[in-house]
């Protein structure tokens, strides 16, 4: 099953009313006027404007929020019985992503290998993932921290999406690319305002074509994965590129594919004092606590050997595991760190220092 | 459910053991009548009380706090409550731009035998937050964004450093090199525009190193992880008093660090400069003259003056070469300091109350709580003990809510206060973009208001001001509780 549709480009709104009204919550990206601006994903509403950038922070929110409830619980007492409610229903509504870029759409397809193709299913997870459906717009150039395509995507990759929305003049060509995503884009009523496609998928074809024609050409880091495996125990390699970090979780946290999490309990409080909550919230393996043990003891005490860990399982361990790399090549972990410390390079250095030797 | 629901506020007080609680008890022997809204915490001093127990309670919910501790120079433990004064006195000052009125916190002085005071201070107190009304929630509000509007003044001609001396300081580096575990400053990023931290160990290290607009990281949060080690540092004048502080407060030593200055003639404020090129371009090439940069973008040229493009700290900077060093090149630039408030500030000075909790809570909606504000400042030592990730005590909520993400905000304002220099490298590194400098700027502006103009990293053999004392102090007054 495929389908095609074209909507104008003043139909964002009627197609967007039209999804709300299937019951699902739309997330769309929102610019965030300030003196540096940035682009969120949030639930859209009618009248809501929404734009159509690649955001700053992903949409990974959709699946994996930064903080959830796994379990409440709340204790009753009356005069003579005492009750203990528990609740671990997972925290789930029917989604649409709205205007996700490639990379953020196969942040999904990385995350979906360890929350739903591992020996355990995340029931929070997949009940998220299961109801939603994820419209990506393909991108229309590469930027300077773009890399998607060294990582086997591109600016128009399907991977992880249910429709592909191309930018063309006059509007969006919307494809199909799951079964999914063509069940809902048929089952729109005229007021979605979506014609045919059929006629103009040419000018998308041509508009992707266009795009991957932009891109800078991609160095092959086939061998990454022997590369960093080999240089493990090479301290001075690590220390040397890892220099200039400074332990924040912004490369984690605007990360599409980076999925470590942290579980704390925590009591009401004041609020009542009968009662409490289980959170799940994302982790960062750039902070010292994301290794320190009970005991006190750290394992990885220093900056290089965080570091090594996280480039190690993007590049190493993971394809190891999954057969893919945990990096979609969104870039947003070059660009929002506050010493723009290049992942791309770190992987070069190590393929190179692994030929030296 | 209890009788005075409804017409009991939530007011908080945080009494000395020694005196305060004392005289509380007094009041309740002797039968003096007072309101039932206070709800006491017993802490034995009132140097015990860090202030962000009172924005942690005023944040989660309370409409008052008050703190009483013993009169000054009758401290038990001689001398807590003359810290105790400095603290709550900044915190006083500070809470109105987090859009808490500053009335619903009081703290005073009551004695153990002091019955009649404490009744009296406790009723005008309750009387006073009545007055005043419930305290709005912070997540009840709605969210608010405003934009600071970034037209300044220079108080010097502002540059691009084109014609800076850096061949002779690369010389000098090399000359030191040798004795030095390495030389910190900035080398060219991934690409013309952006430059990042470079650490040099070799003389081809060295030729890497580049001086220019571009150079906005504050290369002296690296300082305190060499300790024990002999290193230089290339800075600015604003870096340099970052060097300053941490040496105040005895962090690093002076005859372990080599400071290698040149005059600054402004750094570019790249979230205005980012607006411009677009989130997500390729810079394809960067030309400099002596007063702009041009930085052409995905084929589309953009020009940059330095005076209307530099980052906001550069407009009052009146210390262009780094007061502090033991090797520099460039005469120093006579400027005569001007106080001006700071962009943000001003825009949140012209916001009601109301307005600025509402301010505060669109902008903390955007925080994924990555702590790059947090590791980006040279003035963050807690590193890996910071309460923000601390289990036990259990100091904040793992929640994604605005209001856990505006405290930690101020839990970091608070440990700077009196030390933060004002940098703005917590801001330059948010992601997302919020304006949290700010919080610091308002600090540092009671900080120079209460002690005399005093400014942080000005002066290495100076005390930080919450970290002393006067007994009798010139500019906090005791309130009457007439």
């Amino acid at each position: 099953m495929n389908a095609i549709r074209f909507l104008p480009s003043d139909g964002l709104p009627a197609l967007l009313s039209c999804l709300v009204k299937t019951g699902r919550r739309i997330l769309a990206p929102v610019e965030k006027p300030a003196v540096k601006s940035s682009v969120v994903f949030e639930p859209w509403s009618e009248g809501k404007p929404l734009t159509l950038q690649k955001a700053t922070v992903p949409a990974k929110e959709a699946v994996l929020p930064q903080c959830e409830t796994l379990l409440s619980y709340r204790q009753t007492k009356n005069a003579d019985t005492a009750a203990l409610n528990l609740d671990d229903t997972p925290n789930a509504q029917p989604t649409v992503v709205f205007g996700a870029r490639p990379c953020d759409a196969c942040g999904y397809a990385v995350l979906d290998r360890p929350f739903l193709q591992g020996p355990f299913v995340d029931p929070y997870y997949r009940a998220r993932r299961e109801q939603l459906v994820v419209f990506t717009t393909t991108c229309g150039s590469g930027c300077a921290t773009c890399f998607c395509h060294w990582l086997g995507g591109g600016p128009s990759s399907p991977e992880g999406s249910d429709v592909l929305m191309t930018e063309i003049e006059g509007g969006l060509v919307l494809q199909s690319v799951t079964d999914k995503g063509a069940e809902l884009l048929n089952s729109m009523p005229p007021a979605a305002k979506l014609a045919d496609g059929a006629p103009v998928f040419r000018q998308a074809e041509e508009a992707r074509k266009k795009a991957w024609a932009s891109l800078l050409p991609a160095p092959d880091i086939k061998s990454a994965r022997q590369a960093i495996a080999g240089i493990f125990s090479d301290a001075n390699f690590w220390q040397e590129q890892t220099d200039r970090c400074l332990s924040c979780g912004a490369c984690t946290y605007f990360c599409p594919t980076c999925y470590c999490f942290n579980i704390t309990d925590e009591g009401d409080g004041y609020e009542g004092g009968q009662g409490g909550r289980r959170l799940r919230s994302w982790d960062n393996c750039m902070s010292s606590q994301f290794t320190r043990e009970a005991s006190g003891h750290n394992p990885r005490t220093d900056k290089a050997l965080r570091m090594r860990n996280r480039v190690s399982h993007k590049y190493s361990f993971y394809p190891e595991n999954w057969g893919a790399a945990s990096c979609s090549g969104c870039g947003r972990c070059v660009c929002n760190c506050p010493v723009y410390l290049d992942i791309r390079a770190i992987v070069l250095a190590a393929i190179k220092h692994a030929g030296d030797k | 459910m209890p009788v005075l629901e409804g017409k009991e506020l939530r007011i908080v007080g945080f009494l000395c053991n020694w005196c305060s609680y004392g005289g509380a008890d007094a009041a309740g022997v002797g039968r003096a009548v007072q309101p039932t809204d206070l709800r006491i915490i017993r802490v034995p001093c009132s140097g015990r009380v860090d202030p962000i127990f009172i924005v942690k309670a005023l944040l989660n919910g309370a409409d008052g706090v008050l703190v009483s501790g013993c009169h000054p120079r009758d401290c038990h433990y001689s001398a807590g409550n003359f810290y105790a004064r400095r603290r709550l006195e900044v915190l006083k000052q500070f809470l109105p731009v987090l859009g808490i009125d500053e009335a619903r916190f009081e703290y005073t002085w009551v004695g153990a035998s002091e019955a009649q005071l404490w009744q009296h201070v406790v009723t005008t107190f309750t009387n006073r937050v009545h007055a005043l009304g419930k305290a709005p929630r912070f997540d009840a509000v709605e969210p608010l964004l405003k934009i600071a509007d970034m037209a300044l003044t220079a108080l010097r001609p502002l540059g691009t450093g084109k014609n800076a001396a850096l061949p002779k300081l690369k010389e000098a580096i090399k000359a030191k090199l040798p004795e030095l575990e390495c030389v910190i400053g900035w080398q060219q990023g991934y690409d013309e525009a952006r430059t990042v931290p470079l650490f040099a160990r070799t003389p081809q290290d060295v030729d890497k190193f580049v001086w220019g607009p571009f150079n906005v990281n504050n290369p002296a949060v690296y300082l305190p992880t060499f300790r024990g080690k002999k290193v230089g540092i290339v800075v600015k004048g604003c870096d340099a008093r970052s060097v300053v502080e941490l040496l105040q407060e005895n962090l690093i030593s002076r005859e372990d660090v080599i400071l290698f200055a040149m005059p600054c003639e402004g750094t570019l404020d790249m979230a205005r400069i980012g607006e411009k090129l677009g989130r997500y371009t390729t810079v394809d090439a960067v030309v400099c003259d002596e007063a702009s940069i041009t930085i052409t973008a995905d084929g589309k040229e953009h020009r940059f003056c330095m005076a209307d493009f530099a980052q906001g700290k550069c407009y009052g900077c009146a210390t262009p070469l780094a007061a502090l060093s033991d090797v520099s090149f460039g005469a120093p630039v006579d400027v005569k300091p001007v106080s001006a408030t700071p962009p943000e500030l001003a825009l949140l000075d012209s916001l009601s109350l109301p307005e600025r909790m509402s301010f505060w809570r669109g902008q903390m909606g955007k925080c994924l709580r990555c702590y790059a504000c947090r590791n980006a400042c040279p003035m963050c030592v807690c590193r890996d003990y910071c309460v923000s990730d601390s289990r036990d005590p259990h100091w904040m909520s793992q929640l994604a809510d605005e209001r856990e993400k505006l405290f930690f905000q101020t839990v970091h304002a608070f440990h700077l206060a009196g030390r933060c220099t004002g940098c703005g490298e917590c801001q330059r590194a948010c992601p997302v973009g919020i304006p949290i400098l700010a919080l610091r700027q308002q600090i540092g502006r009671v900080i120079e208001q209460l002690f005399e103009s005093y400014k942080a990293g000005t002066d290495p053999a100076a005390a930080p001001p919450l970290l002393t004392y006067m007994p009798q102090e010139k500019n906090i007054h005791e309130r009457g509780w007439k």
